[in-house]
C-alpha cells in the first residue's frame, strides 16, 4: 500500500511547506485524491482490469502528457506489476508515437461547427498490437482519443473495447483511470508552479 | 458474447453551449436502481443520485466513484477560505467550454451565474468561448483553466502572477488549480460514457 501522499510526492510538497499548509485546508480533497489513487491502482480486488493493465494505461497517459517526472513513478510500478520488458517498451513507443496537442475535436453540427478542429488519430502499430495484446491495443486507441480529443467520443469507440474483451465494469474503471490521471497530472503541474513562485 | 453499447432513445441533442438543464443518456448500461448493492448505494453519497444514470453507471466501480465524489465536494463546496465559490465554478465552466463538454458546462455555468450574479458574463463565456472578455480577474481565472486543460499542460508562472495581480492569494490560486484540474476528470467521464439531451427525462 502507498502510504505517502502521491500528489505531494509528485509535486515535491514537503511537510511544513506553504503548499503543505494550503493542502491541509482542503484535507478531504487531499485524502480522497489519495483514496482515488488507491481505488484505481491498489484495488481490493482487481476485478475486470488487471493491475498490470492499470499501470500500462497510466504510463501511456502520462507519456502522452510528456511529464517525465510523473512517468518515473508509474513506470516503476508497471515494472513491479510484473509487466514484461516487451510490454513496457511498447507502451513507451506508442506514447512517443501518439504525442500531440489537445484538446481538439468536433461538435454536433450547428453553430459550434466553426470551432471544429482536426488532429492526430492514433493507429496502434502492428508491433504495438502484438506486444500489447488485443485488450490494451483497443484501450490505447480509446485512451488517446480521451486525452486529446474527448469531444469526439462516440459509442463505436466503446464498442471496440467491448469487442476486445472489456466488460462494462472494466470500461468504467479504465475511464476513471484516464480521467483521474488527467486531474492528478494537472494538480501536480499546478502545485509545482505555485510552490516555485 | 461481448456486451454491446446502448442506443439512446430518440432525443434532441444540444448543438450549442447553454445554461439550460440537460439530461444525460448513457452509452453503457448503468446498474439498474433496484439492483444496486449496498456498497454501490453507499458510493453514491447522496441517496437521490440513485435516480441518475450517470452515477449508477459509475457505481460499477464504487470505490473509485466514492473517492471521486468526496474529492469533488471538498474542492467545490468547502466554504472555508480560498477562492469564492463563484470563481471555482467559473474555472469548472471554462475548462468544460475549452474541452467541449456541453453537459458539464451547462451545470457549472448555472452555478457560476448563481453565485456571482453575473449571468450575462457567464453566457458570454458559453457563446464566445474562452477568449471572451469577462473583466481582468475572471479573464485570469479562465486563462489559468485553459492552460491547465491543454495537453501537454501549459500552466506556468505567468498564470500564477496574473492571478496574484488580480487579487488572489495562494490559497485561492490552489483552489482554482484544483477546480480546473477536477473538470479534466469530470469532462472525460461525461463526454465518453454518454451524451446530453435537451429533452426532459421521461
Amino acid at each position: 500500500m502507498t502510504d505517502a501522499d502521491v500528489i505531494d510526492t509528485l509535486a515535491g510538497i514537503r511537510p511544513g511547506s506553504k503548499l503543505d499548509a494550503i493542502r491541509a485546508r482542503r484535507a478531504v480533497a487531499r485524502d480522497q485524491a489519495q483514496a482515488s489513487y488507491r481505488a484505481l491502482f491498489e484495488p481490493a480486488a482487481p476485478g475486470d482490469m488487471s493491475v498490470e493493465e492499470r499501470f500500462a494505461v497510466a504510463c501511456f497517459v502520462v507519456g502522452l502528457h510528456g511529464d517525465t517526472g510523473i512517468l518515473g513513478f508509474y513506470a516503476e510500478r508497471l515494472a513491479a506489476s510484473g509487466a514484461p520488458a516487451s510490454l513496457r517498451a511498447a507502451v513507451e513507443a506508442e506514447a512517443a508515437a501518439g504525442r500531440t496537442q489537445g484538446p481538439f475535436g468536433h461538435y454536433p453540427a450547428g453553430p459550434l461547427s466553426r470551432e471544429d478542429t482536426d488532429g492526430m488519430i492514433l493507429r496502434i502499430s502492428e508491433a504495438g498490437r502484438a506486444a500489447l495484446g488485443p485488450r490494451l491495443a483497443a484501450a490505447f486507441a480509446h485512451v488517446h482519443m480521451l486525452i486529446f480529443h474527448p469531444r469526439d467520443a462516440a459509442p463505436p469507440s466503446l464498442q471496440s473495447l467491448l469487442d476486445a474483451g472489456w466488460s462494462a465494469t472494466g470500461i468504467v474503471t479504465l475511464s476513471q483511470i484516464v480521467a483521474f490521471l488527467s486531474f492528478q497530472i494537472r494538480v501536480v503541474s499546478g502545485f509545482r508552479v505555485l510552490a516555485g513562485q | 458474447m461481448p456486451e454491446t453499447t446502448l442506443v439512446p432513445p430518440p432525443h434532441t441533442g444540444p448543438v450549442a453551449f447553454t445554461q439550460a438543464q440537460l439530461e444525460w443518456l448513457a452509452w453503457i448500461a448503468p446498474v439498474p436502481e433496484a439492483e444496486l448493492t449496498e456498497r454501490q448505494r453507499a458510493s453514491l453519497i447522496d441517496a437521490a443520485r440513485a435516480k441518475s444514470p450517470y452515477f449508477r453507471l459509475l457505481a460499477r466501480d464504487p470505490d473509485a466513484l466514492e473517492a471521486r465524489t468526496r474529492t469533488d465536494k471538498d474542492i467545490f463546496y468547502n466554504p472555508e477560505g480560498g477562492a469564492p465559490r463563484a470563481e471555482r465554478e467559473l474555472a469548472a465552466a471554462a475548462t468544460s467550454r475549452f474541452n467541449g463538454c456541453i453537459y458539464c458546462a451547462s451545470v457549472h455555468a448555472r452555478f457560476a451565474a448563481t453565485y456571482s450574479k453575473r449571468g450575462e458574463d457567464v453566457q458570454k463565456l458559453l457563446d464566445e468561448g474562452v477568449g471572451a472578455d469577462l473583466g481582468e480577474r475572471w479573464n485570469a481565472v479562465v486563462a489559468a483553466s485553459v492552460a491547465l486543460a491543454a495537453t501537454p499542460v501549459a500552466f506556468g508562472p505567468e498564470h500564477v502572477a496574473r492571478l496574484r495581480k488580480a487579487g488572489m492569494d495562494d490559497f485561492a490560486i490552489a483552489d482554482i488549480i484544483q477546480a480546473a484540474s477536477f473538470f479534466n476528470w469530470a469532462n472525460r467521464l461525461m463526454l465518453s460514457l454518454g451524451e446530453p439531451s435537451l429533452d426532459a427525462a421521461a
